[in-house]
Parts: C-alpha cells; structure tokens; sequence
C-alpha cells in the first residue's frame, strides 16, 4: 500500500519550485493573448517575489520528503533564494535589452524561470536522481536561451555550442550515476554515506569509475579546466543579459551539487582532495592566462568565471566547515559583482551596433563619469580589492585553505589573484586613460537598470564592508550539512 | 544467465564510440547521433545493474533518462534547424565565428 499521507508527499517542501513553475506556464499561457503579452514581465516578476518568500519560510527547516527525494536543509535553501535573486536582478537588468534587439519574446520569461526552477530543483535534494533532472531541467532551457536570438549568427552557434557540449556533459554524469547505484545499490547520498566504507571494500571499481565520471560530467558543467572550451563562445554569443544569468546561475546551483556530492556522499575518498587540488590549480591558472590577451569584453569575464571556478574548487580541495561557508560566500558575492559587471556592459550594449570589445570602452569615463565608475568598482571586486566583498571572499577562502594546510595550493591561488589584476585593470584603463576617437554614443539608462546597478553597487561595497554578517549566513546555511 | 559484466562492456562499447564520434564526427547530426548513443548506452548500464542487485530503482531511472533524452532531442534539432537556416551548413567546422 502506498502511503500518500504527509509524511511521504509534503508539497511545502517544494513550494517554490510549484511557484515558479505555476509562474512560467501562466506567462506560456497568456504570453500569446492580445492585450495580455504585457503581463509577462509583471507575471515573473511575482513568481520569483514568491519563490524568495517561499524559500525564506524554508529557512532552518529539517526535513526530508517524497520517500527520500526532496531534503530541505538550510543549505538548499540559501541556494534557493540566491538563484531567484540572481533571476530577479537578470529580469531587470535584461528587459531593455532584449526590446532593443527585437527578442523580448513571452518564451524569454518562462524560460528563465523554469531554468531557475531546475536549479532549485538541484540544490533541494540529497538524491542523484533529482539532481540529474534538476540539471536536466536547468540546462535544457538554457540551450534555447543561448540561442535566443535567431537571426543572429553569433547567438546560433552558441546555442548549438552550449547544446552539444552540455548533452555530452550530461551523458556522462547518467554514467556516472549508473555506476554509483550499481556500487551501492542506491543514488541516495545518504545511505551511500552509511556505507561507503562496505562500497569502497567490495564494489572499488565501480565506484571509482562512477565518481570520475560524475566529476567529468560536473566539470563541464562549472567550466573547470581542462572541460573549459566551450565558455567563452557561449559567454560570447549569447544574448548578454543571457550570459550574466550563465556566469552565475548555472555557476551556483553546479557548485551547490558538487559541494554536496563531494563534500558530503564522497568524503571518505581521501584521493578527491588531491583531485580537486588539480583541478583548482589548472583552472585559476588557465582561465586568468587566456584572460590577458582577450580583446572583448565579454569574452574576458567569460575567462574570468572559468578563473573564479577555479578558486571555489579550492574550497572542494580543502573541505571542511570553513571552506564550504567560504564558498557559498565567495559564490554569493561573485553573483552580485559579476552581474554587476554584466549589467554594465548590457547597458553599453543597448547602444546599436555595439559589441563590448575593448575599443569601444575609451570615451566612457568623460560622456558617463559615474558609470565608468560604477564598471571600475565592479572589476576592482573580481579582481580582489579591498573594502570590496571580493577580498572577502577570496580571504576566507585562502584563510581556509592556509588553516587545513594547503600551503602551495594558497600561494598558487593568490599569485593568480595578483595576474588577475593585470586584465581587470586593463578594462579600467581603456574607460580612463586610452585616447577615445569616434565620438560617444550616449547610454539611456532605464529605471530598471538603474535598480540592478543600484542593489549591486550597495551589495558589493555593503557586504565588504560588513562581510561578518554574510559568512554567518554562509556558517548558517551549512550548518545541518556535515 | 549472462554475467552482467558483459552486459557493462557492451555498455562501456557504446559509451566509447559515443565519446569518440562526439570528438571527431564533423557533421552536427551525427555529433547528436553520438550523444543519444553515450544516453543510451548509460541506460543500458543502470538497466543491468539493477536486473544484478534485483533492485527496481534503476528501472524507473531509465524511463526518467529516456524523457529527458527526448526533451534533449527535441531542443537539439531545434536549435540545428535554426542553425541550418541562417548558414545553410551542419558542418562543425564552419561555426567559427568567435575565435580569440
């Protein structure tokens, strides 16, 4: 008999996910009638208030649903919220954008929020399963987004890029899955937990080959070297409101599930430090290497992400209680000043025929004084600088490290931090010194924008300068995780 | 009875071709072909694993990875009409476009 009583199905725990989902098929529904198109905007606008609210409610909750497949824990939560943030500032920063180049579509909200609702899906569960679907549901609206703009050259073949490589991602995280349950007869992390040591005694094998594989396939997925390739033609093809939602969302929630398979299910496989430790190592070291000579704006934070995955794998190296709160911090404070930094270069992008390259940057600092401004605080966080959050996050992050005894990995993350300046300060010498010679076009700012640029600029100078209070939300979050 | 190790080789067989025409097929049809191949060679695994521990799980994995295949699917050839309209090629190797 099966039991459909509240202990076994309890839709509280999915609540907003219901939310954004209920949100994303009113706006397909009502996208398309004459006179209500406009909602769509309003429609998403509620779903993800919602969803915020929904989650916050969540907050402190211990409780596991669906026979297992739906843990809430604050970790999934803090996630939760974080993603529909991240949605709510893209929608904002976005809308004028996408109008100005003819694809502000119905689909364009939906989308995004079923993207979103994958991602929660992701970090609310303990259950490889889920995870894979939640990834599934994630990504696969995520290829339609990359390629949002169908006339256009560039945004086709970063969607067909995106597609090919995340489907190839994919393919091999459901092998990987598929040998950790034939290991451990279950793709529940917790009683693979229970009995790792029994796995790792009779089923080596299997298990082996389904944590590489799972480690592939998530690789891809976080744009870790050597499974980078593909970031920045996506980054760059892509509608830029797009590519901030890529820089951060699917960032986040591929973090969130890696923190949760390899720090929590595996972390009796001693060998994933030294794993991780080549990985962290690699991808800093190559993402801010390709980074210098890049000659387009958006193509240079695509390396920079690859470069930032890089320092939160450090914290997967290390592992710990410190270093898991200082990733979730450094992945929050990466959210706000890097679509920060991307809602700069939408907003100079609004202009027609404008492609962010470096050229196009002189002139800035005279026609717009404070925006320049506002682009220079932004790659004065990614680079590190103090009182931003960046030199938090990567302080914490390397405090960790030091504490847990990864000397070299620390020296190598910060002499990467120090490279890193060089090609952010190049963005903030092309606006301020470089001679400008076509004359300025100027930028309309919409309310919108000056809202996103707002909650951004407060978030990345705020929490820099009280960050105590951000890692003793990150210390919350992780609290019931170990 | 089959050992269930031939059915992982057979498995691991198609995983391999899979990975290998993702890496140096040039036409998009035959790189998707590819990655339904690395799918489906994935279910065929979870499939043989759960026939050896009599554990059903795995059963109802593969009905869930063979919707998302086919929600793959469907986006996937989308995306290559789109891309074949604009160029008129499904040749990988013309799509160069971004280049540093």
């Amino acid at each position: 008999m099966i039991d459909i009583t509240a202990a076994g199905l309890d839709f509280s725990l999915i609540a907003p996910e219901i939310a954004l989902l209920v949100a994303a098929f009113i706006i397909l529904l009502t996208g398309y009638v004459r006179g209500l198109s406009n909602l769509s905007f309003t429609i998403a606008f509620i779903g993800l208030v919602v969803g915020i609210a929904l989650s916050v409610g969540q907050w402190g909750q211990q409780a596991s649903g669906f026979y297992g497949m739906v843990t809430c824990d604050n970790f999934g939560v803090a996630f939760k919220v974080m993603f529909a943030s991240i949605t709510l500032l893209v929608l904002l920063l976005g809308t004028r954008y996408m109008k100005s180049r003819g694809i502000l579509k119905p689909e364009y909200y939906a989308l995004l929020l079923i993207s979103t609702m994958g991602m929660m899906v992701m970090a609310n569960t303990t259950d490889l399963v889920v995870m894979f679907l939640g990834l599934e549901i994630m990504s696969i609206p995520l290829y339609v987004l990359a390629g949002f703009a169908r006339r256009s050259l560039e945004s086709n073949e970063s969607g067909l890029k995106y597609f090919i490589m995340g489907s190839f991602a994919s393919a091999f995280l459901l092998m990987g899955i598929a040998f950790i349950f034939g290991a451990s007869g279950t793709t529940e992390l917790r009683r693979i937990v229970a009995d790792i040591g029994f796995i790792i005694d009779h089923h080596r094998i299997f298990l082996y080959t389904g944590v590489t594989l799972i480690l592939v396939g998530f690789g891809f997925k976080v744009a870790a070297v050597p499974f980078h390739s593909w970031v920045p033609d996506v980054y760059q093809g892509a509608p830029t409101p797009v590519t901030a939602f890529f820089s951060v969302g699917p960032k986040a929630a591929g973090f969130a599930v890696l923190l949760r398979i390899f720090l929590f299910g595996f972390a009796g496989l001693a060998f994933l430090s030294s794993v991780f430790w080549v990985l962290a190592v690699l991808t800093m070291t190559i993402g801010n290497v390709l980074a210098l000579r890049q000659k387009n704006v958006k193509r240079l934070l695509a390396y920079s992400s690859i470069a930032h995955a890089g320092y939160i794998l450090v914290a997967l190296a290390v592992g710990g209680e410190n270093a898991i709160s200082a990733a979730v911090f450094y992945l929050v404070a990466y959210a706000v000043f890097n679509l920060g930094g991307f809602a700069v270069v939408t907003l100079l992008e609004t202009r027609s025929g404008c492609k962010s390259d470096f050229v196009e940057l002189p002139g800035l600092s005279k026609a717009h004084p404070y925006l320049s401004a506002v682009l220079a605080l932004f790659m004065f966080a990614l680079s590190g600088f103090p009182p931003t959050v960046g030199f938090f996050g990567k302080f914490y992050l390397f405090a960790a490290a030091v504490k847990a005894n990864f000397i070299w990995l620390t020296v190598i993350g910060v002499m990467n931090s120090f490279l890193s300046v060089y090609y952010y300060l190049r963005v903030i010498k092309a606006s301020y010194i470089d001679p400008s010679e076509k004359s300025w076009a100027p930028v309309t700012y919409s309310p919108a924008m000056l809202v996103v640029l707002f909650i951004t600029v407060i978030g990345t100078l705020g929490l820099g300068l009280f960050p105590q209070q951000l890692l003793q939300f990150a210390r919350e979050a992780i609290f019931a995780f170990l | 009875m089959i050992p269930i190790s031939a059915y992982l080789i057979v498995a691991a067989v198609l995983f391999g071709i899979g990975t290998v025409g993702v890496l140096i097929s040039r036409n998009m049809i035959v790189v998707f072909m590819c990655v339904e191949l690395m799918l489906n060679a994935a279910n065929l695994a979870l499939i043989a694993f759960s026939r050896a521990l009599n554990i059903m799980d795995g059963h109802v994995f593969v009905f869930l990875a063979l919707a998302v295949a086919a929600a793959e699917a469907a986006v996937g050839l989308a995306i290559v009409l789109a891309v074949y309209r604009n160029r008129e090629t499904v040749n990988i190797d013309r799509f160069d476009m971004m280049k540093w």
